[in-house]
Parts: structure tokens; C-alpha cells; sequence
């Protein structure tokens, strides 16, 4: 059976202020999805909100991981059973190298199976990482640097990616992992996402620019509008609206302005 | 309900005759006699410090009970033995180029790889030095970086020390392998332990001195004394660790003088004691002359940790650096205060200044006071004081990487000591510092 986040009737406030007016989506394991819409349209809510952000408060609705009710667990209970965010904005974690946080993510798993267990041998987890970061492409030495700090915004989204191989996800949902980016940079992560695509990984893309998914090539496309899913098609979705922008769908949706 | 007993006085307990007795009991020359008697004199007149004298404003230490921290502790049964072996071990994988240890004020261990006793360095115990190298200790005992008058447990200090090593490095020597020495102590009483490195004009050297003691009870009080002398073009790496059990009062005077062209490396870390109270000061007096301060502290329960540090640059085209980082937890305190001084003259002078506290806790307090004292101009000094807690974005960026709240606040408190941790150039010693802080951390989670 494969595994499926499922969102239903989802309806998320940020101090008090509905962001998500009831929002329903499914995503596959093996499946690919793009989220689109404007900025504002709350498309970084859902995000922060199934990964269990406190900020974000559910007053309606569901999240159910595996048939597993996601908002009773923990942030760190969602990553452990199989979901993954990649930040739009990763935060810096001064001090805690990428290989020494990697392996405490990686420890916190198998401690979470077995509480006896005494973690991953440094050889082992070293050739591990090596493997991920050969096939990402990314330079050994980011192994010894500390977490985000100091990095480009292409380093930074790289960073995730790496995070996302290493702890090896069953549904991940990328936010703008490709703003900032320059073409080169944003060539790479894709090229490093697509790597990581299969049968065992579902995604869920956020973005508001069309150029990543002629990348990434997603089969099921929606678009948001004012706290709502208001479009859902495949590939051809996000053609159109590369091609004519969201204006229409603003004017097709006029009627949920500030509902 | 409790009644403690206090001293009235609230001052050691302590006369003239300990003074003599000690000084006999070693069988010092008499320069040293009269040096020390020369203190007590000093000590006599110089009331002890009160919360109305600025630099100890914040530093109550009148919880003491003198008469078990009084009694002056010069040798015990205990052997090397009573030293956590972990302690002992070799720094640098199998290697170590001496080793002192000090039990209860006695020397239990003594040992200087024959390699560098070759090169004409001097490692030994102080009582041994004025023995064997007497015009060379009397030289510069507390006469160049500490003296008897700068205080009241300075001079205490002057006229009771009880143990100490002394170190000498000669012209243009590099010693090779890093040098190691322990204080420690398994009773009440009061400890005074003295360390004087020399480094002559171009010299090298790393060495760590480690401070410990079993836990007691009964109030102990150590009043020590560290006298760093960096020659020209030579470079001293001084670490020093404080990890003294809870019954511990911990009073010191430390300073360093560099001459022109020197390095100084110093790194302080105070993990132990229920109250420290320390002065560390460095006087740059070369131009060309760099010295470096870091301190890493984290206090529990109802410690209290008060550093006081001071750069004077006398010197222009100098440069100081201080980071001095701190974890406060339960109902602990912390102090720091720190001073740069560019004296007349001392211009192109870089003087930096920053300290940062980490509060894990609602209980806790910490006071970061910097201060700059300019003389000259042309120069560039900066300072940063800045007090907060673990926020919540990067708990949650590591949450969401499936590291359980406690687990990443943990990795949160470790990263924030790392950049002083990786200026400890040995490994091993590292490892047991990171899994001190741990354990002081586990603590939290226990209790909330």
C-alpha cells in the first residue's frame, strides 16, 4: 500500500486571522505535485501548517499521514513518520555543523524505533553522507560548515535537498525551493530533486514562477487563490498560466475576495 | 527551621603564625619567608571586599562558612589515585609532554618528557623551583604579572600559597608536545595554587591546567593566582578549566603580560564551584603584540560565576579579542564585566570585546557589562553585550528534521559553544567538556 497525505477541509489562522479556508488535497507516494499561486494566497501555510509550525493554528479540518492523524503529533513526530519541508527561508543553526546536525536527525529516528539503540558509527554515517553529497553534487567540505550560516541562497536550498535525501522522506513538500535562485543554481536543485523522485518519494512543489516546473515536470498542478484550491489539473495548468499569468484566475474567483 | 552559623567577621580564619608555619613547614629561603610575611602585612591592612566596592558589587560571597573553608590544606593521605583518570590521560593521543598533579595541596605527580628538559625548559613544582631555580622563581614571582597589592585575596594569596608549578621556556625554544597540570582537592579547607609560566623572547608553548575536587559538604575556598609572562615573538597557548565541586568558593587573580610581537592564546572555562569570582586581565605591552580571551561558562543550579576581565593595551599596533559565552540554567547568576583600556600612546590599536549568555531558563540572570577606556586615538575597538533566549525558529527548523524538542534545544546550547570549543586544541579534553555540558543540560530536561 502506498503511502498518502491526505488534507481535508483544512482551515489554518496566523494570530487569529484565517489563512486556509478550507483546503483539500492528496498527494501519493510517487506522485508529483505543484502548488501555485500568487504570494499571499496561503500556499506557505499549508506548508508550515502539515509540518506543525506552532504559529499556525488548525480550526477546521484534518491532516491524515498514512490514515495516522497528523495533528496530534509533534513536528518531529511528522518528520520521523516520512514527511519533509524544505524552507523557503532555512533557518541558520550557528555552531552545529551539516554532518554533525545530519547525524543527530539521523539518531533521533532509529532512537525513535528503539530507544536502546546507540546511534549510527561515525565510518558509517561518514559514508552515507559522502554517497548523498557525491550524488547531489555537492562539495565535500559542506560537511564541516555550520548549518546555513553564511550560506548563498543556492547553498542554502542545496542544504535542504541534501537533508531531504539524507532523511530519506516519504512525502516532502518543497517551498519556493527555487527562489533566489540563479538559472545555473536553480538547474542544480532541480537536477537534485528529479535524482531523488521515484516510486518511494511523493512531492509536493510550491512555487509561484513556472520556470522550476519545466524542470521538475509535475503531473497534478493546482492553484490557490485566497486561502482556497481553486483550479486543479496536469501540466497543462501550469502552461496556461505561464502563458497568461493569474489575472484570470483572480477575475474567475472574484466572488471569494475576503470571504 | 535553620539557623546557619556565620563568621561575624565574614574573613578567614586565619593569623600570622599559619603564615610562618607553612613557610617553616616547606623550609623556604627566607626571601621567601619575608615575602610572604611581607603579604600578610598587606593582608591585614586591606579590609575584606564588600558589595560597596564596585568590582565586587554583584559578587556576595559571605554564604561562606570560614571555618571549614579556613583551615589551610597542605598535603593529605590522598594519592594520585583520588584524580579522575580520565583526568590524566594523555592529551594528545598517547602523547604528553608533562604531567603535575596536586592533591590537596600536595604534589603527588611530577614529570617532564626528557626531550624537553633537554631543550632547557623548566616544568616543575613551585616548591621544588625556589629549591633548584630560586633567583630564577624570585625573579618573577607576583613581581611582573600579579602582585600582592591588587586586592584582598591577592595578598592572601601572596602570603598563604600552598602548591603551584612553575614553568620556564627558554630563548627560541618550541616545546613541542603540549604540557598538562591538575589541581586537585578531596577536603574542606583552603587551597592556594599558584601557576607562572615564563616564555622567554621567542618562545613556545601549549599547556592545560585543569581545576577539580571530589564532592564535600563542607565549604572549601580556593584563592589562587596565575601569572602568564609572553616574551617578545614568543606564543603561549594557556586553556585552563575550572570544574570544581559545589562546596567550592573560587577567588583567583590572573594576568598576562605580552611583549612586543607576542601571541597569547587564553582560554577559560568555568563549568564548577558554587561561587568563582575571577580576575583575568591582559596587559599588552609590545606593539605587534596579539592576544586572544575566550571563556566559555554555564552555571546550574545556584552557581554563581562572576568574571572580570581587562585588556590594556600600553603598547600601539596591538590587538585584543575577547568572546567570552555563557549558559545559565535554574536559579544560576552570572557576571561579566570587561574593560579595554588603550593607554597614551597606544594607537592602531584593535581592541574587541563580546559577550553572549544564553539563558535556558526564567530563573536565571546574567549581567554582561562592557566598557571601553580610551587614551589615545586612531585606534578600533568594538564591544557587543547581549543576553537571550534559545528562539524558537531554529527549535523548530530541527523539530522539523525529527530531533525531539530536547534533543535540538541540546543542539542548539552545543552549537553555541562550539566556536570556543574549537579553540581547545585537544580533542579528547573537548569530548569531556561537550559531555559536561550535556549532562548539565539532561539535567533540565529532568526537571521540566
Amino acid at each position: 500500500m502506498s503511502v498518502v497525505l491526505e488534507i481535508r477541509n483544512l482551515h489554518v489562522s496566523v494570530d487569529e486571522k484565517e489563512i486556509l479556508k478550507g483546503v483539500d488535497l492528496t498527494v501519493r507516494e510517487g506522485e508529483v505535485h505543484a502548488l501555485m499561486g500568487r504570494n499571499g494566497s496561503g500556499k506557505s501555510t499549508l506548508a508550515y501548517a502539515v509540518m506543525g509550525h506552532p504559529s499556525y493554528e488548525v480550526t477546521e479540518g484534518e491532516i491524515l499521514f498514512n490514515g495516522e492523524n497528523v495533528l496530534e503529533m509533534e513536528a518531529d513526530e511528522r518528520s520521523r513518520a516520512g514527511l519533509f519541508l524544505a524552507f523557503q527561508y532555512p533557518t541558520a543553526i550557528p555552531g552545529v555543523t551539516v554532518a554533525n546536525f545530519l547525524r543527530a536527525a539521523l539518531n533521533a529516528r532509529r532512537k525513535a524505533v528503539d530507544p536502546q539503540d546507540k546511534g549510527i558509527s561515525i565510518p558509517e554515517f561518514r559514508k552515507l553522507l559522502m554517497a548523498k553529497m557525491n550524488f547531489l553534487k555537492v562539495d565535500p567540505s559542506f560537511a564541516g560548515r555550520y548549518l546555513n550560516e553564511g550560506f548563498s541562497g543556492g547553498e542554502k536550498k542545496r542544504a535542504e535537498i541534501l537533508q531531504m535525501a539524507v532523511l530519506d522522506p516519504r512525502i516532502a513538500i518543497l517551498d519556493e525551493t527555487d527562489s533566489g535562485l540563479d538559472i545555473d543554481a536553480l538547474r542544480v536543485v532541480a537536477e537534485g530533486i528529479n535524482s531523488l523522485i521515484g516510486p518511494k518519494l511523493g512531492v509536493l512543489v510550491i512555487t509561484h514562477y513556472e520556470q522550476f516546473l519545466n524542470y521538475i515536470k509535475p503531473e497534478f498542478v493546482h492553484v490557490m487563490f485566497q486561502g482556497r484550491i481553486v483550479e486543479e489539473g496536469g501540466f497543462d495548468l501550469a502552461e496556461k498560466i505561464q502563458e497568461q499569468g493569474y489575472d484570470w484566475v483572480a477575475e474567475k474567483y472574484a466572488a471569494l475576495e475576503g470571504k | 527551621m535553620t539557623v546557619r552559623t556565620r563568621n561575624k567577621t565574614n574573613a578567614p580564619l586565619l593569623t600570622r603564625q599559619d603564615v610562618e608555619a607553612l613557610s617553616a613547614a616547606k623550609n623556604e629561603p627566607s626571601w621567601l619567608t619575608e615575602a610572604r610575611l611581607a603579604a600578610w602585612d598587606l593582608y591585614t591592612m586591606t579590609p575584606m571586599p564588600t558589595l560597596q566596592i564596585e568590582e565586587w558589587r554583584r559578587s556576595d560571597y559571605t554564604t561562606i562558612r570560614w571555618e571549614s573553608a579556613s583551615p589551610i590544606q597542605h598535603g593529605s593521605s590522598a594519592g594520585k589515585e583520588a584524580i579522575p583518570p580520565e583526568t590524566l590521560a594523555p592529551l594528545i593521543g598517547e602523547a604528553q609532554g608533562g604531567l603535575i598533579a596536586a592533591v590537596d595541596g600536595r604534589i603527588v605527580h611530577n614529570e617532564l618528557d626528557e626531550s624537553i628538559r633537554k631543550q632547557g625548559v623548566i616544568f616543575t613544582d613551585l616548591d621544588t623551583a625556589v629549591r633548584e631555580h630560586g633567583e630564577l622563581v624570585r625573579r618573577n614571582l607576583m613581581t611582573k604579572a600579579v602582585k600582592p597589592d591588587e586586592g584582598k585575596f591577592a595578598s592572601l594569596h601572596a602570603a598563604l600559597w600552598t602548591h603551584g608549578i612553575f614553568v620556564y621556556v627558554p630563548r627560541n625554544k618550541v616545546v613541542e608536545l603540549p604540557l598538562h597540570s591538575v589541581f586537585y582537592n578531596t577536603r574542606s579547607g583552603m587551597s592556594l595554587g599558584h601557576v607562572v609560566i615564563v616564555l622567554e623572547e621567542g618562545a613556545q608553548l601549549t599547556l592545560l591546567q585543569e581545576y577539580l575536587s571530589a564532592e564535600g559538604q563542607d565549604h572549601m575556598s580556593y584563592v589562587g593566582m596565575t601569572e602568564l609572562v609572553v616574551g617578545a615573538n614568543a606564543n603561549l597557548r594557556y586553556v585552563a578549566l575550572q570544574d570544581w565541586a559545589r562546596n567550592v568558593y573560587d577567588f583567583r587573580h590572573e594576568r598576562a603580560r605580552v611583549a612586543q610581537d607576542g601571541q597569547l592564546d587564553w582560554i577559560i572555562g568555568t563549568m564548577g564551584a558554587h561561587f568563582t569570582k575571577q580576575f583575568a586581565e591582559i596587559e599588552i605591552d609590545g606593539s605587534g603584540a596579539w592576544a586572544r580571551m575566550s571563556g566559555l561558562f554555564f552555571a546550574d543550579a545556584d552557581q554563581f560565576m562572576d568574571h572580570d576581565t581587562q585588556q590594556n593595551h600600553n603598547a600601539p599596533h596591538t590587538t585584543s579579542d575577547l568572546l567570552f559565552k555563557g549558559a545559565l540554567k535554574d536559579s544560576a547568576r552570572t557576571v561579566w564585566q570587561g574593560m579595554i583600556k588603550a593607554m597614551p600612546g597606544a594607537q592602531k590599536t584593535n581592541g574587541f570585546q563580546a559577550n553572549r549568555n544564553l539563558l535556558l531558563s526564567r530563573d536565571s540572570r546574567a549581567d554582561s557589562i562592557p566598557g571601553l577606556e580610551i587614551l589615545t586615538d586612531d585606534l578600533r575597538c568594538t564591544h557587543a553585550a547581549t543576553v537571550s533566549r534559545l528562539e524558537d525558529e531554529p527549535v523548530f527548523y530541527l523539530e522539523s528534521r525529527g530531533l525531539p524538542k530536547s534533543e535540538s534545544e541540546r543542539l542548539l546550547v552545543l552549537g553555541f559553544f562550539d566556536p570556543i570549543m574549537q579553540r581547545i586544541p585537544f580533542a579528547e579534553v573537548r569530548d569531556r567538556l561537550g559531555a559536561h555540558i550535556e549532562q548539565k543540560l539532561a539535567h533540565v530536561a529532568e526537571l521540566a
